[in-house]
């Protein structure tokens, strides 16, 4: 079992690259000029599966490096432009192909106007991270597969490798990170739309404990063919599992704590933040890059604070800031991303033992999962969304009947305010595991949570 | 790099029962102007290719950026690994697949290159258009944004296929924020996330109105501002294309894709109420309803002469006369699902977002017809209504069913006239009865060509560029509310 290796994915050849690209250079009008290098590279392997079987297997070797030039004025601002390519692993080649772009942004940088708003990081910082794994072959997760889920309907997905995260400028910073992960997200289906979402990630397979995950979702498919019930449109008592609790504090991370949004009055979160309404005393949130994959710099070679707190007991306390919202705004830089979207939001735990929440839940909704949410008044911090996979109904503090999909509408601002009963003491990792372009370094830490009087609409 | 790719995949190919090379370069320049400031011009280029191999009955895939001979030689060892470590577990039989000899080519049509137009002219534009947004002081937030792309691809295979085909994409952007008291209110062209973004070149600029567009979309933003909500209770309906082409997307095209429908994407993107016995006798909308697959609809986004199996694509109808005819897949699909039912017909449509991705079939170019109804006609039927403009929020279960989508713009309709301007609209349906709603479809006089650049699915996801084009649209008795559900 091995990550496999590529050049694009070794810090040796991110230096060599670096030494050659990131050297001193000046404008058409001689001003000093920063340039810098930040890679997103991967070796990954991905392995779909369909009734389970094998429905997509590949391999893909990818780096994208953005290579900036930027100009910055003596008071303030200045000028900057940026490409990202594709490199191809042989370093001769790409050493000129990046030349090239850096001689063409640098004549580039005499046509565009100065921006006021352009902050780099003064210090010259270094870091090092390199994380080894042992992760499935294609080979050996196919025949694990097939033994772990004979005669279940698992349909689901496999990504695994390593990911790299690198940045170097010519002030001689230099960040690497370099993990080697697994991410493996499947359902099993007990029939149509009921099913078992499960997920096994971490760094090192492990075959017995893929089987004993396969083996857990398996015992929930015979409550799962119990008739569903069809519940009406109307408020509920209802119990959100970690997952669910990730996918409710997504839609808030979607805008809510960035500071522009908060400037501009479109944050989701800005009733809270002008004291209009306010949160149960025991919601505390807060940005934690100590925790999960994520890279401890931003693409632009800052370091991430380790802990940004953004709601603390209930009362808005802070916002994700990045460079140029720092300095459009006159206020501190703590090394959010240009989108000002957390990477590693955490959820302090609550009281309520986890082994209880269907005691305490007693009548009411068990939530596993939710799915496409979006806000329906952003300005209430109001969204809409569905259930989905396993959520029950529940009576007397047992699960008694799969539900039927419902969609709710509702303002997180109600249900985690007035609306929270009690938080879980055992937080989970949630690692991402959409892979977009690339695959996700992001993570959520969060409890459970007991709310009263969920809105169902549909 | 595509001039050489043929010469190398042919050399380094390996002896396999079939094999393909799709190589993809795409550059892509993204430049804004956000409140008076240009923001950091982003460019991009993207390039390499996807290998697949076939072989004693699996497939497998590799994608690299090197696509020297050694490289690709290489991805060919990797795809057929996988090819073989997959064959005894593989959903379907490899050897069945059909083998594709296609040879074409094309080309969008464009009228000004984005190319002749030098940095400093496109960053002129967009400050002039950011200027007429912040016409008001009440205008706290604007941006305008020009982002285009240019995407050479070229396919080959072990049969003999050849398709290059060349795509120019232009996405304009504008959008203001206006905020009075407590109440802030976006407002945009078409969507803020692009809804017009067609193939041309500067020329889609002047088809979509960018030029002298800034002045109305911050009279609107500050109009939405001031403006009431959007008032609930069940009336008609009815949407602008620039909306309807959101519920196209959610509640037609996704439901319709056949490998969703086989349960590839029931772990991500989720399942389909549809199912393969439906086709032919499903009554999916009103008589009123015609969709159609419209590779060749002029300028819009995901316009093509082959998909990336290699299949030759044609204009086909999805639904006629309201009744399901054929889902939204290619030939992988195709084989599949003719398997368990065997006059089941599809449609090119099988793509994948770039060289690092497989194909899985996709919407393209997924059009309602116009109809034969003025849009006064329309808005003179209704009692009390709204005509709802500019999707802002989706949310749709995972069988595509339950809906629940929201416009930035909505307009009363009140004894058959226009009336007030309301803010936050939003609606509720489900898709298997939604369409039988449709009582009156848009003339051609209201139809337009629009689309997404982000229709996001797949195991690992795609966000990939669909073509919507629609006329406007009325629909009775909706679920209708504002804010507060």
């Amino acid at each position: 079992m091995t990550a496999g290796s590529t050049p694009l994915t070794q810090s040796a050849c991110f230096d060599a690259l670096a030494e050659r690209v990131c050297t001193p250079a000046r404008s058409s009008d001689g001003r000093p000029l920063r340039v810098s290098l930040y890679l997103a590279a991967e070796a990954s392997q991905f392995v779909r599966f369909n009734h389970a079987r094998v429905r997509q297997a590949l391999r893909v070797v990818q780096g994208d490096l953005t290579l900036s030039v930027a100009a910055l004025a003596d008071d303030g601002g200045g000028r900057r432009i940026e490409t990202t390519r594709s490199l191809i692993g042989d370093l001769d080649a790409d050493v000129e192909a990046l030349l090239q772009d850096r001689a063409q942004l640098i004549a580039d940088l005499a046509l565009i106007p100065d921006d006021p708003h352009l902050l780099l990081p003064d210090a010259v910082t270094s870091s090092h991270r390199h994380d080894s794994g042992e992760l499935p072959s294609a080979d050996h997760l196919v025949r694990t597969v097939a033994s772990a889920a004979h005669g279940l309907d698992l349909v689901g997905h496999c990504a695994s490798g390593a990911v790299v995260r690198a940045f170097a400028d010519n002030r001689g910073q230099r960040h690497w990170h370099h993990v080697e992960t697994f991410h493996f997200e499947w359902c099993l289906v007990a029939a149509g739309d009921k099913s078992v979402k499960c997920v096994y990630a971490g760094t090192h397979w492990d075959d017995g404990a893929f089987s004993q995950h396969i083996a857990e979702g398996a015992r929930q498919l015979p409550l799962l063919a119990r008739r569903p019930r069809k519940l009406a449109p109307g408020a509920y008592r209802a119990y959100f599992t970690p997952t669910a609790m990730s996918a409710l504090l997504g839609v808030t991370a979607w805008g809510g704590f960035g500071a522009k949004a908060r400037r501009t009055g479109t944050s989701s979160l800005s009733k809270l933040e002008r004291g209009e309404a306010h949160l149960h005393p025991g919601l505390s949130i807060a940005e934690d890059a100590s925790r999960g994959a994520a890279p401890a710099f931003t693409p632009d070679g800052a370091l991430r604070p380790a802990r940004i707190s953004l709601i603390e007991n209930g009362r808005a306390t802070g916002t994700l800031n990045s460079a140029r919202s720092a300095r459009e705004y006159g206020i501190e830089s703590n090394g959010a991303d240009a989108q000002e979207y957390p990477v590693a939001l955490t959820l302090a735990p609550g009281t309520l033992p986890t082994r209880d929440v269907l005691s305490a839940l007693g009548t009411g909704v068990y939530v596993s999962d939710l799915w496409y949410l979006n806000y329906s008044d952003r300005a209430e911090c109001r969204f809409t969304g569905m259930t989905r996979f396993a959520c029950f109904w529940v009576e007397g503090g047992q699960l008694a009947e799969p539900l039927d999909v419902m969609r709710f509408d509702d303002s997180f601002l109600r249900m985690f305010g007035e609306g929270l009963i009690a938080l879980t003491d055992q937080p989970e990792l949630i690692l991402a595991g959409r892979v977009m372009r690339e695959r996700p370094l992001g993570s959520m830490w969060t409890p459970g949570a007991l709310v009263e009087g969920w809105q169902l609409t549909l | 790099m595509l001039d050489q790719i043929e010469d190398h995949a042919r050399r380094a190919a390996p002896a396999v029962d079939q094999w393909a090379v799709r190589g993809v370069v795409e550059c892509s320049d993204e430049l804004t102007v956000r409140h008076r400031v240009v923001q950091a011009p982003i460019r991009r280029r993207d390039a390499g290719a996807m290998v697949t191999v076939v072989d004693r009955g699996g497939m497998g895939y590799a994608a690299t950026s090197d696509t020297s001979e050694a490289g690709l030689r290489h991805a060919f060892g990797e795809a057929a690994a996988l090819a073989r470590a997959v064959a005894d577990h593989a959903v379907f039989d490899a050897r069945l697949l059909p083998r594709v000899s296609a040879r074409g080519r094309y080309d969008s049509a464009v009228e000004q290159p984005v190319a002749a137009r030098g940095l400093r002219e496109r960053l002129a534009l967009l400050a002039e258009a950011d200027t007429a947004l912040l016409s008001d002081a009440r205008i706290v937030d604007s941006m305008a944004r020009l982002h285009t792309v240019d995407t050479e691809q070229l396919f080959i295979t072990g049969d003999g296929a050849r398709v290059a085909q060349h795509w120019s994409i232009t996405m304009p952007h504008l959008q203001a924020t206006a905020r009075l008291g407590s109440v802030v209110q976006t407002r945009s062209a078409a969507g803020q996330y692009g809804g017009h973004c067609q193939q041309g070149g500067m020329e889609v600029l002047e088809r979509t109105g960018f030029h002298h567009d800034g002045a109305r979309i911050a009279h609107e933003a500050i109009e939405l501002a001031s403006a009431a909500p959007c008032p609930s209770g069940e009336m008609d309906l009815i949407l602008m294309p620039d909306q309807m082409m959101l519920q196209i997307h959610e509640s037609i095209g996704h439901p319709l894709e056949l490998d969703r429908i086989l349960g590839d994407e029931r772990s991500m993107a989720g399942t389909s109420f549809v199912t393969l016995d439906m086709f032919g006798s499903y009554r999916y909308g009103s008589d009123l309803l015609n969709v159609i697959h419209a590779p060749q609809q002029a300028g819009e986004l995901a316009g093509f002469a082959y998909d990336d199996e290699g299949m030759a694509a044609e204009t086909a109808h999805i639904i006629r006369g309201g009744l399901l005819l054929r889902p939204l897949g290619g030939a992988l699909s195709l084989m599949r699902a003719q398997a368990q039912r065997a006059d089941i017909e599809g449609v090119a449509t099988t793509r994948a977002c770039s060289w690092n991705r497989p194909p899985i079939d996709r919407m393209s170019n997924l059009n309602v017809e116009a109809g034969s109804s003025r849009l006064s006609e329309m808005i003179e039927s209704i009692e009390l209504g709204v005509l709802m403009r500019t999707n802002q929020s989706w949310s749709i279960d995972d069988s595509r069913n339950k809906f629940q989508f929201g416009c930035e713009h909505g307009q009363m309709i009140r004894h058959g006239r226009l009336a007030e301007v309301v803010r936050n609209p939003n609606y509720r349906g489900i898709s298997a009865t939604f369409w039988r709603s449709l009582t009156r479809v848009g003339d051609a006089d209201t139809f337009e060509v629009m689309g997404t650049p982000h229709c996001g699915k797949g195991d690992p996801s795609q966000v990939i560029r669909v073509g919507h084009a629609s006329p406007a649209c009325q629909f009775s008795h909706v679920a209708v509310f504002g804010g507060a559900a």
